[in-house]
Parts: C-alpha cells; sequence; structure tokens
C-alpha cells in the first residue's frame, strides 16, 4: 500500500473513526469508550512515530483531494508539522487519562468524548497541512469541534461564555476566509513555500498585500488570542478543566500561533515580510499583549482565569519570537510552542485537581493545600518556575534563545519585555506557591473527596506529573542531539519550510 | 447496456413518468405509497441515464412529435439542467422517503399523486426550450405546490396557500406578458432562436421588465417575498422542504437561462439592481430569522436569505460567479430539505416547534440535531459543505472583478446565518431535562435528514464532479474558465 | 395597423386594472376575478399582437398560447375557488387577513 498517500489520512482517521464510533456508544458502556479512546490516542502516537521515523528516513508523504478545480486539500508531513503534531498528539494522549478521570460519573460523556476526539481531529488536520486552503478548512472545524465541549455543562455560564466564543472565532473565521481568497486570486495558488509563495507578485500589489497580512493576522489572532482579541479565553474557563487544560492550553491557541507561523513564513516568506514592513507592528502587538496578559493575571483571585491570562501572554512570546524574524529568535519561539504547552498542561491539571478534590476555585482557598496534595503541587511548582523561566526548566531556553534572538537582531527593546514579563510571571505564580506550601491549612476544604489514601485518584494524579517531568526533561536535555533545540534549528535552517 | 443508455431518450422519459406515476397513485390508492417511492426511484435512474447520454454525447435536444422549432416544441438537456435535474431527482428521493412516513392514511392518498405531478413539472421545466412551454410548466408546478400547502389543516395553512396561489398566479401572467411581447418583437418561441435573434428595442426592454418580475415574484427576491415565510412555515414539513429547496429555484432557473442566452445584452443597470435586491435580501432574511421565535418561520426566512446569495452573480457576471451561484442552489436545496425535515421531526416528537421549548426535546433526537447541525454548517458556509465552496467561489469572483461590496455581504450573511443556526442548536447544550411525553419520531423520517445532510457535506468535499458536469454544453458562455 | 395596437393597448389596460384590483381589495372573490381580469387581458395582448397584414391570415401562434391560456386559466380559477370556500370555512371570513402579522 502506499504509505506516501495513506499515512497523512490514517493519523486522521485514527481519532475521527473512534470520534464517530463514541458518539454512537449509549452512557453506560464505560469500558468500551474508554478502551476506543485510549486505543485511538495510542493509535495516533504510534503512527506519528512511524511518519516521523520516515521522515527522518527521506520518505515523502502527501495525501491530496482535489476540492476545487486547481485546488486541492493537502496533507503533507515535514518538520514543523511533526513538531506541532507531535506535540498534540502526546499531549492528547495524556489529556484522554486526565479526562476520563475528571468526568467519572457526570452525564453526556459520549458527547464529550466524540467532539474530544474530533477536536484532535481537526487540530492534526491544521498541523499536517500543506496549503493554506487545508489549514482554512481544519482550522474552521476546530472551531465546530470545541464550541461543544465548551458549553458541555449546559449551565447559563458555560452557554453564555459558547456564544462568545462563536462570536469571536466566526468572525475571525470570516476575515481569515477572505484574505484567503483574497491571495488566491493574487497569487494564483496556495501552497505552502518554504520562502513563502507571494515574493514574486509585481510591486503594485505590495499595498493590497499588507493589508491581507493584516486581516490574517486578525483572523489567527482571535485563537492565539492576541491583543485585543484575546476577550474569549477567560471567559472560556468555565468548560470543564481537561477542555481547558488541552484546547485552551495547546490545541486551540497554538492553532493560532502555528497559523501565523505558516502565514510569516510559508506563505509570506521571512525576508519579504521584513521588507514589506510587517514584522516590526507584529512584534509591538506581541509585546503589548505579553504586558497585558500577565497585568490582568496578577488581579485574578480565580486559579484558572489567572492561567488562562497567562497563556494569553505566553502563546505571544511565540509569535514575538517569529516577527522579531531572526534565525535565533524563531528558534526560541519554535521550542516555546512546545514548553508553554507541556508547562501551562501541567498548571491546568492540577487547577483541576484542586477542584475536583477539594473544590477549590480560588487562590485564596488555597492555604496550605501543598500539605494536602504534595505530588499535585509539585507539579505546579516545577509548571510554574518554567513559565518564569527559570534554569534549568524548559521555560528557561525559550526565554534565553528569544533574548538572545533579539540582540542579534538588533531589538534591543525585547528584552525589557522578556525580562518585564519574568517579573510580572513570578509576581504572580510565586505567591500561589508561597501560599499552597507555607500557609496553614484551613480547618476543612470547600467540597473534599477522599481517594483512600491517595491524595486523588490515579487518572487525576498521573498526568500532571508525567507533564513535569517532561518539562523537567525538556529543560535538561534541551541542548541533546536529538533534542527540541536541533530540531527547532533544522525548521528555521529550512526558512521554516516543507 | 450502452445501447439501452443511448437508445432511450431519457428526456421524454424523465417527464412521462412522473406523470403516469401521478395518475396511478390517484388511480390507486392504495399501493400509493409504493407506487410514489417507485417512481422517484426511477426517476434517479432516469437522472443517471441522461448523465451518462449528457456526457458520452454533449447537449442533448430533442424535438416533440418530431415537429422541430421554430413551430414545434424542442426539449433541451444540458449540464446546467441535468444538475437542475440531479438537485430535483435526489431531494426527491429524500421527500418520498420521508414522506412514507410522514402522512396519514387519508392525507397520503391526496399528498402522493400532487407530489408526482408537481415532479412531473419540475422536470419539464428543466428540460424545456420554449419559453410558453415554461409557462405552462410553471403554472402546473404552481397549482400543485398550493395544492400541497392546503394539505396541512388549519387556517393559517390555508391562508398562506391563498395567498401563495394569487402570488402564483400574478406572476406567471407577468411572465406571459412579457412572452407575448418577446414573440412579438423577434418571432419565435424557441430559446436558442431567441438568442441568435436578440437586439435591444422597448419592446424587448419591457419583455425583460415583465418576465423578470413575474419570475422574481415567484423566486420571493425582497421584496416581493412577503409571501413566502408563511406559505413555507405552515405547510406540512415535506412540502416544506420541496418549496424551499426546489420549487422557488425553478423559476430562478428559468430566469437564469433567459439571463444567460437571451439577455445579455441588456446592460449592466439592471444587474446591479438584482444584485442589491439580493444584497438586501441577505440582510432583510437573516435579520427576520433571528427575531423568529418558532423554528419553521426561522428556517422560512432563512431560505429568503439564501436565495439573495444567488441574485449577487448577476452583478458579477463571471464564469466563476454563474457556477458559485449554482453550487449555492445546489448545496442549498439539499441543506435546506434536510434543516425542514428535522424540525418536522422536532415538530412530531414534541407536538410545537417553539424555539425558546426546544431544549427539552432535543436530547431525545440526536440524529435528527445532528442533521440540522451538518445543514447549518452549509448554509453558514463554513466547511467543509457545499455552502462553503459556493461561498468561495462568489467571494473569488467579487474580488477578481473588483466589485468587493458583494463579497463584504457574502461574509455579513453568513455570520448572520451563523446567529441564528447556533440560536437552534445551542439548545442541546442544555441541563433540561428529557421531555417525558414525547412521541417516538420513526427511524425512517430521521435518518432521511440525516442522510440529505451528509450529502450536503459530501458536495463540500467532491466539488469537481458538479462543477464539471455543470459546464456540459457550454451554458455559461466560452468565456473565461474562471 | 393602428386599431391593433388599440386592441393591445386595451388588453395592457385591463391588465393594469387586474392588477390594481388584486392588490387593493382583501375580498377573495374580488382577488380571484382580479385574476381573471388581468389574464384576459394578457390573452387581448397576444390576440392583438398575432395579426399582420389584412391579405394574410393571422399569426396562429398566439391564437394556441391563448387557447392553452385559457385551460390553464380555467384549472387555476376553480383551485382558488375551491380554496376560497375552504379559507372561509375555516376562518368565517371572505378576506384574506393583513399579512403584517406572523
Amino acid at each position: 500500500m502506499n504509505w506516501g498517500m495513506a499515512l497523512p489520512l490514517m493519523v486522521l482517521g485514527s481519532s475521527l473513526i473512534p470520534g464517530l464510533m463514541i458518539f454512537f456508544l449509549s452512557e453506560e458502556h464505560v469500558v468500551a469508550r474508554t478502551t476506543l479512546n485510549l486505543a485511538s490516542a495510542i493509535l495516533k502516537i504510534v503512527l506519528i512515530g512511524g511518519m516521523f521515523w520516515g521522515m527522518l528516513h527521506g520518505y515523502h508523504y502527501e495525501s491530496r483531494l482535489a476540492l476545487l478545480p486547481g485546488l486541492d486539500l493537502v496533507l503533507r508531513a515535514g518538520p514543523l508539522s511533526m513538531l506541532f503534531v507531535l506535540l498534540s498528539a502526546g499531549l492528547w494522549l495524556v489529556t484522554t487519562v486526565y479526562a476520563i478521570g475528571y468526568l467519572e460519573g457526570s452525564p453526556y460523556r459520549s458527547r464529550f468524548f466524540g467532539f474530544f476526539s474530533l477536536c484532535v481531529t481537526a487540530t492534526v488536520g491544521i498541523a499536517l497541512a500543506g496549503n493554506l486552503m487545508t489549514f482554512l478548512v481544519f482550522y474552521e472545524l476546530l472551531t465546530l469541534c470545541t464550541y461543544p465541549l465548551i458549553v458541555h455543562r449546559g449551565t447559563e455560564v458555560a452557554r453564555k461564555a459558547g456564544r462568545t466564543y462563536l462570536i469571536y472565532t466566526i468572525s475571525g473565521g470570516a476575515l481569515l476566509l477572505l484574505s484567503t481568497v483574497w491571495l488566491y486570486t493574487l497569487a494564483g495558488t496556495l501552497e505552502f513555500t518554504e520562502r513563502g509563495f507571494l515574493s514574486g507578485l509585481d510591486t503594485s500589489v505590495h499595498p493590497t498585500l499588507m493589508l491581507i497580512f493584516a486581516l490574517l493576522i486578525a483572523g489567527l489572532g482571535v485563537k492565539a488570542a492576541l491583543f485585543p482579541l484575546h476577550g474569549w479565553l477567560p471567559l472560556a474557563m468555565v468548560a470543564p478543566a481537561p477542555v481547558s487544560a488541552l484546547l485552551h492550553a495547546v490545541a486551540v491557541v497554538k492553532a493560532g500561533a502555528f497559523g501565523i507561523v505558516r502565514v510569516v513564513y510559508d506563505v509570506y516568506g521571512i525576508e519579504f515580510a521584513t521588507d514589506l514592513g510587517l514584522t516590526f507592528p507584529l512584534a509591538i502587538l506581541a509585546a503589548v499583549t505579553i504586558i497585558y496578559g500577565s497585568l490582568r493575571a496578577l488581579f485574578q483571585d480565580e486559579l484558572k482565569r489567572r492561567l488562562a491570562f497567562s497563556t494569553v501572554s505566553q502563546v505571544s512570546y511565540i509569535v514575538l519570537g517569529i516577527a522579531v524574524a531572526g534565525p535565533v529568535a524563531t528558534i526560541g519561539g519554535l521550542i516555546h510552542l512546545v514548553h508553554q504547552g507541556v508547562q501551562k498542561i501541567t498548571l491546568f491539571f492540577c487547577a483541576g485537581n484542586l477542584a475536583e478534590t477539594l473544590g477549590i476555585h480560588n487562590i485564596s482557598e488555597m492555604n496550605g493545600v501543598g500539605r494536602r496534595m504534595p505530588w499535585t503541587m509539585s507539579a505546579f511548582t516545577i509548571g510554574a518556575f518554567g513559565m518564569i523561566g527559570a534554569p534549568p526548566l524548559a521555560g528557561f531556553f525559550s526565554k534565553w534563545y528569544l533574548g538572545r534572538g533579539a540582540l542579534d537582531a538588533g531589538q534591543d527593546w525585547v528584552i525589557l519585555i522578556l525580562s518585564g514579563s519574568s517579573i510580572l510571571n513570578a509576581a504572580y505564580f510565586l505567591p500561589i506557591l508561597y501560599i499552597a506550601w507555607f500557609k496553614k491549612p484551613p480547618e476543612r476544604w470547600p467540597a473534599e473527596r477522599t481517594f483512600g489514601r491517595r491524595e486523588t485518584a490515579w487518572a487525576l494524579l498521573l498526568p500532571p506529573v508525567v507533564t513535569a517531568i517532561m518539562t523537567l526533561l525538556l529543560g535538561l536535555l534541551a541542548s541533546a542531539p536529538f533534542g527540541l533545540l536541533e530540531w527547532a534549528r533544522l525548521i528555521v535552517s529550512r526558512g521554516a519550510g516543507q | 447496456m450502452e445501447l439501452i443508455l443511448e437508445g432511450v431518450p431519457w428526456i421524454v422519459v424523465l417527464i412521462i413518468l412522473p406523470l403516469t406515476g401521478g395518475m396511478a397513485c390517484f388511480l390507486f390508492p392504495k399501493i400509493s405509497k409504493s407506487l410514489g417511492l417507485l417512481t422517484s426511484l426511477a426517476v434517479v435512474a432516469c437522472v443517471w441515464g441522461l448523465g451518462w447520454q449528457l456526457i458520452e454525447e454533449g447537449a442533448q435536444r430533442y424535438a416533440i412529435g418530431g415537429w422541430g422549432a421554430p413551430l414545434g416544441i424542442d426539449l433541451y438537456a444540458d449540464g446546467l439542467s441535468l444538475v437542475m435535474l440531479a438537485v430535483a431527482a435526489l431531494v426527491g428521493l429524500g421527500i418520498s422517503v420521508y414522506s412514507s412516513a410522514y402522512f396519514s392514511r387519508d392525507k397520503a392518498n391526496h399528498f402522493w399523486p400532487l407530489w408526482l405531478f408537481l415532479c412531473g413539472a419540475l422536470n419539464a421545466l428543466f428540460l424545456s426550450s420554449d419559453i410558453f412551454n415554461l409557462y405552462v410548466t410553471l403554472e402546473l408546478l404552481g397549482l400543485t405546490a398550493v395544492a400541497l400547502v392546503a394539505l396541512a389543516d388549519g387556517a393559517q395553512a390555508l391562508i398562506s396557500a391563498m395567498r401563495y396561489l394569487l402570488v402564483n398566479l400574478m406572476g406567471s401572467l407577468f411572465y406571459l406578458l412579457g412572452v407575448a411581447f418577446l414573440y412579438h418583437s423577434l418571432g419565435s418561441l424557441d430559446i436558442a432562436i431567441l438568442a441568435q435573434r436578440a437586439q435591444p428595442s422597448p419592446a424587448m426592454w419591457a419583455a425583460v421588465g415583465l418576465i423578470s418580475t413575474g419570475l422574481l415574484l415567484k423566486t420571493a427576491l425582497f421584496p416581493m417575498h412577503f409571501w413566502l415565510p408563511a406559505a413555507h412555515a405552515c405547510a406540512p414539513t415535506p412540502v416544506s422542504a420541496v418549496l424551499s429547496a426546489l420549487v422557488v429555484k425553478a423559476s430562478f432557473y428559468i430566469l437564469l437561462r433567459m439571463w444567460l442566452e437571451i439577455f445579455p445584452m441588456v446592460g449592466s443597470s439592471f444587474a446591479q439592481l438584482m444584485g442589491g435586491l439580493g444584497a438586501a435580501a441577505v440582510l432583510w432574511g437573516g435579520v427576520q430569522a433571528l427575531r423568529q421565535t418558532r423554528l419553521k418561520m426561522l428556517i422560512a426566512y432563512s431560505t429568503v436569505s439564501q436565495l439573495g446569495y444567488l441574485f449577487l452573480a448577476f452583478p458579477l457576471g463571471m464564469s466563476v460567479a454563474w457556477r458559485g451561484a449554482l453550487y449555492m442552489l445546489l448545496s442549498h436545496a439539499v441543506a435546506k430539505a434536510a434543516m425542514f425535515m428535522a424540525a418536522g421531526n422536532i415538530l412530531a416528537a414534541g407536538g410545537d416547534d417553539r424555539i425558546a421549548d426546544l431544549s427539552s426535546i432535543t436530547q431525545r433526537l440526536p440524529l435528527t440535531l445532528t442533521a440540522f447541525s451538518l445543514a447549518g454548517m452549509s448554509i453558514m458556509g463554513l466547511p467543509p459543505s457545499g455552502g462553503f465552496i459556493a461561498k468561495w467561489l462568489l467571494l473569488e469572483a467579487s474580488i477578481q472583478s473588483g466589485q468587493w461590496w458583494w463579497g463584504v455581504i457574502l461574509l455579513l450573511g453568513g455570520l448572520l446565518a451563523a446567529v441564528y443556526v447556533f440560536k437552534v442548536v445551542g439548545h442541546v447544550f442544555t441541563q433540561a431535562e428529557p421531555k417525558l411525553e414525547a412521541r417516538a419520531v420513526p427511524a425512517r423520517m430521521e435518518w432521511t435528514a440525516l442522510v440529505l445532510a451528509l450529502v450536503v457535506i459530501f458536495l463540500g468535499l467532491f466539488a469537481s464532479w458538479p462543477l464539471a458536469i455543470m459546464e456540459i454544453g457550454s451554458p455559461f458562455g466560452e468565456g473565461d474558465s474562471g | 395597423m393602428s386599431y391593433v395596437y388599440l386592441y393591445a393597448l386595451l388588453g395592457v389596460g385591463l391588465f393594469v386594472l387586474g392588477l390594481n384590483a388584486l392588490i387593493i381589495h382583501p375580498h377573495m372573490l374580488r382577488k380571484i376575478l382580479a385574476v381573471n381580469v388581468m389574464s384576459t387581458g394578457v390573452f387581448l395582448v397576444l390576440v392583438a399582437l398575432s395579426s399582420r397584414n389584412e391579405e394574410v391570415l393571422p399569426d396562429p401562434v398566439p391564437h394556441a398560447m391563448v387557447i392553452t391560456g385559457i385551460v390553464v386559466s380555467v384549472s387555476a380559477t376553480a383551485l382558488a375557488l375551491i380554496l376560497m370556500l375552504k379559507v372561509n370555512r375555516a376562518t368565517g371570513k371572505n378576506e384574506l387577513p393583513d399579512r403584517g402579522r406572523d
């Protein structure tokens, strides 16, 4: 069988088909549903691993479907796509375990896990997209699949959050559609190409291209939570913790950021974008978002909202890395894509544990919780320090490369932004740690559930511990031969192309 | 096998088959359900046969009774007619299956003959090349549609049927007067001959105005849409589906034909007017849909809005624009039929279709709500669906021709659609308890809605085939390929 | 030839009068009558325009159209009358209500 064509489709199918099957399972079939969930997650990782191995050995993977005359749906494996797809698949497995534990006994689980699988399918499609059209299709699909997860609980708050989410994302999608069609009429193609496919166009269309870039960033910036389009993200925290963890720390916001990377590298090309003067405003926007997110985070008492604003801030590091437009800064941005994902998911898992086990939603309720739930809070501590950028954790390396890259590219002001936001990060994370570890615990927790001698259920405990360990490893092994840094260097040296 | 496919005059069979089927259903009411289903299936097979013929031999022309134009009546099939026939056949099959479970015994006896006559009228309309023949088929279509609407009980339905009848008659008479002027100036009734002889003149202008007015009345273009929401909402569900999906499209088809063949030299201001009215329809229909409290009225106003998209192609005038409008027609027909069927299921289960009360009933009908959501995707123009492809093509045309404001209307319409679709879909995700006294909905009705909705998604993934078929016989002229 | 155009104009006049009556009068029977007047107008136009010069017989095609049109008109009127009776039985009134309501 032609693996080159089939493998990308199989990767997509490994979550699509089980997802559709799960919809038809009734609520009581817990074993069947759990098996399907875990089996598809593992299968997906295996298939992606195979694709990765094949790519390293020079195999070419591409699936095409003619959508319109002259325009195809394309799935293609390349260094950048593999980066994102491995991150997504790996974190999905962990989140599936977590979600199974978290939603124990709650209603409509089949519906939840069905849409959960569809979300991952959409994310993988975004990662493997080989042209802007395919990206657009899966991007919009992601919106449609994430909405049911946000409104899953069905409360008024959830439904309102869902409405806001839709308003933002569908408007963003309309802008994205407009710019894609426009680009297609100007350039005649939408295939992601190393160094972009727009530089060859006549200089008379350059102002139009600048306008289109703005529209693209606006459309992608909604999901990437760029200021001022971030408004949906804190509201969406009303969703169950697994949803917040995967989607809003990893899949949805990363899809937006990934899209921006694609646009700057494979549609415009970094040199062309810099020539047009597009990267500097983007860098400013990213910087504003970084500071704004960190400032808002300071004033949140609800734990998940603080983490949400932290996400708003941290995802813009990726955009900043791209916009600074030096190879080193880009490396920093790309590795931060991975690091932020792993660290943030750890933090959300812990927040979910606190809520599920002890009924804690606010930081002010977290006095002394470190003693009650040591493993959870240790994972949280690692994640928090990674966010602040303390060596030898993963986050340190991202910030280091971003800073050095900024200096290399002559954009010294970025250092100010980076240090400023690190201070702010410390300002909103360290107090949490202090409260958790060093304050006296209250008489009674808001709503405690006991799990025997364990601090909480296995399914809830294991995932954050695993991701915290990953944070450590990513930091310690950063410079290793097959480490993340090497990979990022490879991507950048190819112009982040396919 | 090839001999059968090539030898049989599929064009004629397509018209005669539903007519005889209708008469048979009238004469043998006891087996009308089976006869009806069989006829619908046979029509699909005939369209397949015609398609084969068209692909092998190109556009087909058939002279009735052996007397060709200019004195006789010609039947003509090209890619455009084939696409219309295929939609009608496919949606028709879905509606037949749905109706076989929907109607009670005595209503069914009236339904099947009328429905098959409507199918015959539709097929004849799509295959006519003679403008007076088109008048006859239009009238037959209108009369059967009115009778079908009146099948529903209740004063509301009867009033809306009466109004619909009067509007139909008014529209047909405008059309006929225009035909009179057209015949008087150019001396023929055959479209192909008229196309050759067309010259601008006062009589031509009058004819264009009259014919367009009549057809626009029947296609419910804003502001002549006033009769549509009541008629589509109060009719029995399968009839609502037929009306929104097929009947309003028939008059649009005639307008399109006339425009492409006879009226091109009329000039751009009229086209801009139609585009402007279309834009108004998109926005007005969308806003009105939002304000509705009943599901079927919401869907009916959605039809008014979506029909507006079709008219955006007139000012754009490029091949890409026509293909986009046709694809929109195609996708909307299937999606709207699925939507109405879903609404019908909800009505059947819960007893009424008030949107505010949907929460308790939606839990019991997952298949139906899935069908509604998938159809909604096409209405909103989100990928992957036929509506998305159509939106893409129309956007491409509006940017390429520099008339970017139509593109803005397209995007705004999509946003409005998203609001009213999610207004309904949002009711699935509530904490409401499932209603205990819900009636069971026949599986056939739920599955038909779902299958049609899936067809819309397929239209979004495999667009090349319908697009290629549309080009047979070059109905859009030999101009740019888009 | 001008008297031919007089007849045609008369036909258009009937059409317009009928249209006016159709729109204005709420009573259903009057609406149906108005439609019939409109169709008579159209038929008159067709027949009038079918005449050629005096030596030759008039063009038969419009006459065929008129005959077909009359048949259609009769069927449509029959349907309209039955519908009117049904509406009357259902609502007790002879008029179509104002369409502003939902």
